[in-house]
This record gives C-alpha cells, sequence and structure tokens, in this order.
C-alpha cells in the first residue's frame, strides 16, 4: 500500500471535528498552535446546508427520512444508525450505535440541551459504593463550564436557587423563553405533585451573542441553524479557530491509526481519503482523538505496535471497558384540556422550554441512580406520521372516516403531551466494546463490537419513570397512549446506545492499571496522547453529557497549551 | 424590536451575505427568509406528477377511497385537492415493505365488493362502498372475519391522514402557524392561557 506522506509536522493533530474536536482546536489554535484537524465525513456550512424553513410538503416523503435520515428528511445530519459500508457487530445484549459523519459531527442536530454535572456526579462511588469516582472534582470543572457557558451563549435558570437541589449548579445563563402553554399545563401538574420544574438549559441565543445573531423561533434547531443561533460545533467553534489561520481542515478523511515511535509516543496519524481511497500519513507532535466515544476507542484498539500491543493507551486493558449510555424511555398521553384551543405559533426554540431535573432521594429508593425528564407536546409542523393510529387514541370514536373524523383530527391536534426520562446508567467492566476479530469496514479498518446489557439498576429506574410519567399525566386530566411494560419488557427501557449518549469506553483516572488516561485526559502510556471527547467519562450523570464533554475538552486542551509552552511536549 | 417587512429583509442579506458571523437578527431571519421563497419557486416549475408503483385502475381506488377518508367540506378540500393519491403512490414505491400490503388490499377490498354487490369498489354506489367501509372501519366492532379488510383500512387511514395534514391545504386547515421568523417569542397568548387556567410568573 502506498503511503501520502505529508511533509509537515503539525503542533496538533485532532481526529473528529464535532463537540470534542471544535473545542480543542478553538483553544489551541487561539494559544498558538498549528493544528491540523481529520474528519471523517464532508464539509457542511450551517449557513448555506441547512433546511431551514423547509415544509414537510416540500419533500415527497413528507419529511420521512427512512434509514439515512433517522430524524427526518431535513434533519442536519450526514450518517445515522447504519453507514452503508462501515458496519459494527454486537456480540452479548444489544447496542445501537449512532455515527455522525460530517463536520461538525452530530453538533447540527443534537437537541442541545446543556447541562453542567453536579458536585455529586464526579464522585458517586464515593457516595454509594457503585462505580468510581472521577480523578478530578466538580471544583476542577468549574471554570471551563463558566467559560463555555460565557462564549457558546445558553439560556437558563438557577435550578439550585429554584428547587433546593444541590445537585444542579448554576451557571452563566441567557435569558429563557417563556413556556409553551401545554408545559404551563405540565409545571401545574408537576407544582401539584411536588416535582421541580425549571427553565430548560439549551445552548440558543435568547439575545445576540458574540457576533451571533438571536434566535428567531423556528424551532428547528435539527436541521442545523443557517443563523448560527444555536450551538454547533462549525457554527460556533472552528469560526474562531479558522481566523487564527492556524488550523487546516481535512474532511473526508478517516483515521486508521495513531501512529507512534520507538520511544513509544504518538507521530501522528494514517488515515484514509474516502473519496480517492488513497492512504495517507499526516506527523504531529500532539494527537488529541475526539472521533466520539465509540470511535476513539476503536482508534486506540487499531494502533496496534511493538510498544502498544494491546492498542494504544491500553497497557492496563482497559479500553473499550465501562462503556455506558442514558437509559431512556418515553411516555406519551391524551389530555382533553388541551383539545380545541386556539391556535398559536408554539415553535419556540428547538426543544422543550422547561425541564425536570432529578429530584428523588436513591437513600430512599430501590435504584441507586436518578434521571431527568424532557418534555414533548404543542403545535408542531404536520408531517409522515401525523396523528398516525388516531382509533386508538383515548377518547376516539374508534375509527370510521369522512367529515366526522376530519374533525377529530382537528381536535387532537396538540392535545398530546410526552415525557422523555433519561436517566444514569452504572458503568461496569463487563459492558465493552473489543475489535470484532472478523470485521473489517470497506476501508479495511477492523471494526467494533459491542456489548452491552442493563441491570437491574436501570429496569427499576425505569420502572420508576414509567410511573413518574403516568401519575403527571394523570395529574393533568390525561390518558396514558400505552399500556404499562412490564419487568419482562424491562419497563420499556430503549436498547443501550439508542439515547446517544455513549460515554466511558477509554476512561481516566488516577491509576494506571485501571484507567487510560490521567486527569487530564492524557494516555498514561504515551504523554503526547490525549483524549476530549464522552470516551475518558468514568461515569454518566442523570444529565445529558455534551455540556461536559466540551468542557472536559477545554480543560484538556488548555493543559496541552500550557505543557508545549513549558516544554515538555 | 423593529419590525421586519419583506422589503428590508431582502436588503439585509444584499448588504451582508459576505460577513456571515455578524448578522443582526434582522439580517439572519431575511436569509433563512430568503432560501425559503428560492424553495418554494422552485417546487412551484415542477411537472406534473406521474404515477409510480398503482395501475390505473388502483390509483382510481385509492382516489375514492382518500376522498371518502377525507372529503371537502367547509373548511378545506377533500383528500385529492390536496394532493393524497399522489403522495400514497410515492410513498409506497419508495417503501417497499408496503406494497404488498397495499396492492393486496386494493384486490381485497374489490374482491369484498364483487362479492356483495358484482361490481369493483370504484363501480360501486357511494352507499355500496360506505356499506363495506362500515364493516372494515371500526377496529373495535369490526367481524372477525373481517380483519385483513381492517388492516388494510387501518393503514390507509393512516396514509391519509400524513397526506393530507402535511399538505399545504391540511397545514392551513389544522391551523399550524410556524416555520417562520418570529422577531420576538412572547409565548402563548392570553385566550389560551385563560381556557387553560394557568399564567406566566410576572
Ligand atoms: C438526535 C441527537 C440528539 C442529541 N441531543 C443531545 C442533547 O440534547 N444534549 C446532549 O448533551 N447531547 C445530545 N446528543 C449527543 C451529542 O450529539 C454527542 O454527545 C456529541 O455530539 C458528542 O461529541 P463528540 O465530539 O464526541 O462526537 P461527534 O459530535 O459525533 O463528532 C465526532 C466526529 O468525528 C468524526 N470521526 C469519527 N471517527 C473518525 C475517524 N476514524 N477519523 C476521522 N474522523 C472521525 C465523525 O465523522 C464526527 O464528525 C444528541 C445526539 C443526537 C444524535
Ligand atoms: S429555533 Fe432558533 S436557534 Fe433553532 S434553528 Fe430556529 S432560529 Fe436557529
Amino acid at each position: 500500500m502506498q503511503v501520502i506522506r505529508s511533509p509537515r509536522v503539525y503542533d496538533v493533530c485532532i481526529v473528529g471535528s464535532g463537540a470534542g474536536g471544535g473545542t480543542v482546536a478553538k483553544v489551541l489554535t487561539e494559544a498558538g498552535a498549528n493544528v491540523v484537524m481529520l474528519e471523517g465525513g464532508p464539509m457542511w456550512d450551517s449557513a448555506k446546508d441547512s433546511a431551514m424553513f423547509a415544509w414537510n410538503y416540500e419533500s415527497p416523503t413528507r419529511g420521512y427520512g427512512g434509514d439515512k435520515k433517522p430524524f427526518g428528511a431535513f434533519d442536519g445530519c450526514i450518517g445515522g444508525w447504519e453507514i452503508e459500508g462501515e458496519p459494527y457487530t454486537v456480540g452479548r445484549g444489544a447496542w445501537r450505535w449512532f455515527r455522525g459523519r460530517m463536520l461538525g459531527g452530530r453538533t447540527h442536530h443534537w437537541g442541545r440541551i446543556s447541562l453542567r454535572f453536579g458536585p455529586d456526579d464526579f464522585r458517586r462511588k464515593s457516595l454509594d459504593g457503585l462505580g468510581d469516582d472521577w480523578p478530578i472534582t466538580y471544583d476542577d470543572m468549574k471554570p471551563y463550564y463558566d467559560k463555555l457557558d460565557s462564549f457558546v451563549g445558553i439560556f437558563g435558570e438557577n435550578h439550585a436557587a429554584r428547587t433546593g437541589l444541590h445537585n444542579e449548579p448554576d451557571g452563566i445563563f441567557l435569558p429563557p423563553p417563556r413556556p409553551r402553554a401545554h408545559e404551563l399545563l405540565i409545571k401545574r401538574a408537576c407544582d401539584q405533585l411536588r416535582i421541580p420544574i425549571v427553565a430548560s438549559r439549551l445552548s440558543i441565543l435568547t439575545r445576540a451573542h458574540n457576533g451571533r445573531a438571536a434566535c428567531h423561533y423556528c424551532g428547528q434547531c435539527g436541521r442545523g441553524c443557517a443563523t448560527h443561533s444555536n450551538f454547533s460545533s462549525v457554527s460556533v467553534m472552528l469560526p474562531p479557530a479558522l481566523k487564527t489561520g492556524q488550523l487546516t481542515i481535512v474532511p473526508n478523511a478517516m483515521a486508521r491509526e495513531v501512529t507512534t515511535g520507538d520511544d513509544g509516543l504518538a507521530t501522528g496519524v494514517a488515515y484514509v481519503d474516502t473519496q480517492k481511497l488513497t492512504d495517507h500519513h499526516v506527523r504531529a507532535r500532539v494527537v488529541v482523538v475526539a472521533a466520539s466515544c465509540g470511535e476513539s476507542a476503536r482508534l486506540l484498539l487499531n494502533s496496534k505496535s511493538p510498544r502498544h500491543p494491546n492498542g494504544l493507551a491500553n497497557s492496563s486493558g482497559v479500553v473499550g471497558k465501562y462503556l455506558t449510555d442514558s437509559t431512556g424511555l418515553s411516555v406519551g398521553g391524551h389530555v382533553p384540556a388541551l383539545a380545541g384551543l386556539p391556535r398559536y405559533n408554539a415553535d419556540g426554540t428547538g426543544g422543550a422550554h422547561l425541564y425536570l431535573p432529578w429530584w428523588g432521594d436513591n437513600k430512599a429508593l430501590g435504584f441507586p441512580r436518578g434521571y431527568h425528564v424532557e418534555l414533548g407536546g404543542g403545535y408542531g409542523m404536520p408531517g409522515y406520521g401525523f396523528l398516525s393510529g388516531i382509533h386508538n387514541f383515548p377518547g376516539s370514536r374508534g375509527g370510521g372516516y369522512g367529515a366526522e373524523l376530519k374533525d377529530e383530527y382537528r381536535r387532537y391536534y396538540g392535545s398530546f403531551v410526552n415525557f422523555a426520562g433519561r436517566g444514569e446508567q452504572v458503568a461496569r467492566a463487563d459492558n465493552y466494546v473489543e475489535i470484532d476479530p472478523n470485521v473489517v469496514d470497506k476501508y479495511g479498518i477492523p471494526v467494533l463490537r459491542f456489548h452491552h446489557t442493563w441491570s437491574d439498576h436501570e429496569r427499576l429506574q425505569a420502572k420508576h419513570m414509567q410511573e413518574t410519567f403516568r401519575s403527571i399525566i394523570e395529574a393533568m386530566g390525561g390518558t396514558p397512549t400505552s399500556p404499562m411494560p412490564t419487568a419482562a419488557e424491562d419497563y420499556g427501557l430503549a436498547v443501550g446506545g439508542l439515547i446517544i449518549h455513549e460515554a466511558g469506553a477509554v476512561r481516566m483516572g488516577h491509576d494506571a492499571t485501571t484507567s487510560a488516561l490521567n486527569r487530564y485526559c492524557q494516555a498514561h502510556d504515551a504523554k503526547n496522547l490525549f483524549v476530549a471527547d464522552g470516551a475518558p467519562f468514568v461515569s454518566q450523570a442523570d444529565k445529558n453529557l455534551t455540556w461536559t464533554i466540551m468542557a472536559l475538552a477545554w480543560r484538556t486542551a488548555e493543559y496541552i497549551a500550557d505543557e508545549r509552552r513549558k516544554g515538555n511536549l | 424590536m423593529a419590525k421586519l417587512t419583506r422589503r428590508t429583509m431582502l436588503q439585509a442579506v444584499g448588504a451582508t451575505a459576505a460577513a456571515a458571523f455578524t448578522w443582526t437578527a434582522e439580517e439572519a431571519t431575511a436569509a433563512a427568509t430568503q432560501a425559503q421563497q428560492a424553495r418554494a419557486q422552485a417546487a412551484a416549475t415542477g411537472k406534473p406528477y406521474a404515477r409510480k408503483f398503482f395501475t390505473a385502475h388502483e390509483y382510481a381506488t385509492v382516489t375514492v377511497l382518500s376522498n371518502l377518508i377525507i372529503p371537502k367540506d367547509a373548511r378545506s378540500g377533500s383528500a385529492s385537492d390536496a394532493g393524497v393519491p399522489e403522495f400514497i403512490d410515492f410513498i409506497v414505491s419508495d417503501q417497499p415493505a408496503r406494497q404488498t400490503a397495499a396492492r393486496g388490499g386494493l384486490r381485497w377490498l374489490d374482491a369484498e365488493c364483487t362479492a356483495r354487490f358484482d361490481r369493483r369498489f370504484t363501480d360501486c354506489t357511494d352507499v355500496q362502498r360506505r356499506q363495506v367501509l362500515d364493516d372494515i372501519a371500526w377496529p373495535r366492532r369490526a367481524r372477525p372475519e373481517l380483519s385483513q379488510g381492517v388492516a388494510f383500512f387501518t393503514a390507509m387511514r393512516d396514509l391519509v391522514a400524513t397526506g393530507f395534514w402535511s399538505s399545504r391545504v391540511g397545514v392551513a386547515d389544522i391551523g399550524y402557524q410556524g416555520n417562520r421568523p418570529v422577531a420576538e417569542w412572547t409565548g402563548a397568548p392570553a385566550d389560551v392561557l385563560s381556557r387553560l387556567g394557568v399564567a406566566y410568573e410576572s
């Protein structure tokens, strides 16, 4: 195989341009480093490529995206659950893997729920004996969460002050948008049940911020925002990096291996040009792997050499282990009070304007970790699947056709609410990825094999979600649209991976025999190798993880800049 | 915030297209609105629909059936006014997993009509058509021996609803008011809040 070698030696090579990679690129280029970024997917520009303001009837499928666009025909993501020519396999249990393949990774169409982990979330083992503590604390992370809030722009409010929940730290917020009507009705029910409900924290600009325009409330953040009013790596992190003149982006460059020298240190990255199918090598003094949790683990495991026979950063054998996802399930309900109301434009920002942080006391419950709740409802743009299954709706006539049916659709529109629970899974060594011994992708790169199961910790949490959501719907005078699942059905718990919060497969820790990375996400085995995505996480939290991916990446990048200044890298 | 007019929006786009990262809110919404107009224009110049999956007879059956499911009324047109038969033909051609059930279901309907009235569904009178539909449109009270017809009709009802309500006609009828730039988000209007008995915190 002929390898095209770049003569230039960059200060830093970053693999991946998503939440983690974008953040590292901004911080390091601004610190003066010369950075090359390898991105496996094509370029994507929110201003030009977003389908903002498209109508579902402009698509022949009315917005249905099929396998290629699992989140809808206009979704701002190239990639999906299955990518042609890039398989993965599953051993024990079940797993679904969502991959973005484009500049910016999955940050164009993510939900933008932007939460800090709280003080407890970094030291769960000390609190309940399960899993492990992080090698860092909330105090180590706080300055970086602050920088992120200030630079990116995020709306929200002080959840701790509102609710008295000490594990919901304050942040730096733009004003939150008013709730929609159905959200106020949910709030009334939650107030009655003494379940805290607060303003969401979304990385969407309710005011112009750092040269970016304020949101104009089209409600379609998942398509990518043409006006850069929400967070994506491409809208927010890459522009300042490019402005320094220090960033070279190589699109369609799928990393195959991190190369190392005789001293065991990283020397650069070997990659495939996915368009020309040519092989390349780029040299760098520091390598930052930020290809997403699963891809980063895969890349390290595939980077074998005499000095690193188990793969790079893996003398402990821990790479691939402790894979987690958030738990997840949804319960919908029909609320007669919402039926037949005067219509209004309920789009607002992409995502719910209210949010339920975890309020329970796990010591008094039968499961160790909590969950938060994401809300749905309102008058969405009609599209594929609109009010499907009307014959089974609570209170419906049970089917039929004609003028009365037509009226029935009008009455049901906007009368449904939805509650999605997202909880913490306890990390376990026996939930892991490894390299499949028999399967390679179309570039010849060996693929991942996943092993993942839930335990009763998660199942009992799911039961609590089900019961809680049903009680909220009933307090609203509504009826759940699905029956309560049984224990044999795991209480409706989604298959691992489906919530798309993978973390933990290259975990950090103080002890080089039980972790791959130190407290700066620097490999114990190779000091010029870093990981900057969800892979270093020691545990999940009852909060979405991306804000922590970015704060941690920011911290890692500052450490790299510091060490370079000191001549240590 | 300044009121947005179409003219000021378009002016704004012309003035600042190059400086994408320093747009004001007005300029930003202008750019997006212009994109929408460009797409609408492109769509308007499209060719008439050419059938992809159904035979002429099947397509005629789908059309009659769709209009029985969603007829014209005082507020909006019928399923076929909203392009539902085109949508169903396209989606069945696009989703092979639906094809046997769709084609077979239409055959089932013709067989049932032939058994009862000695003619196909499209050749039946309105009264005859409704007699058959009344037997398959109500899953919970349908006779068990008609279960295949019930399954077919249930799938058709869902497809017709998607096709109708997601169309331009349906979106206007159902009263969806979004997908447009809003200069300032003020939440739900007072009449909605008072009907629900809720209010904003001051
Ligand atoms: C629909 C959806 C909703 C979500 N909502 C939320 C939410 O509300 N809140 C939240 O916190 N999180 C949310 N997430 C999760 C969030 O998107 C991810 O946590 C985040 O994007 C992870 O960032 P990352 O940098 O690790 O990976 P990514 O953003 O996936 O970026 C990784 C990049 O690396 C590239 N890459 C991969 N392998 C290689 C290789 N070998 N060589 C070169 N490049 C490579 C990929 O092409 C990709 O561009 C959501 C995700 C989805 C899909
Ligand atoms: S809701 Fe706001 S941030 Fe989201 S895509 Fe629309 S304008 Fe952009």
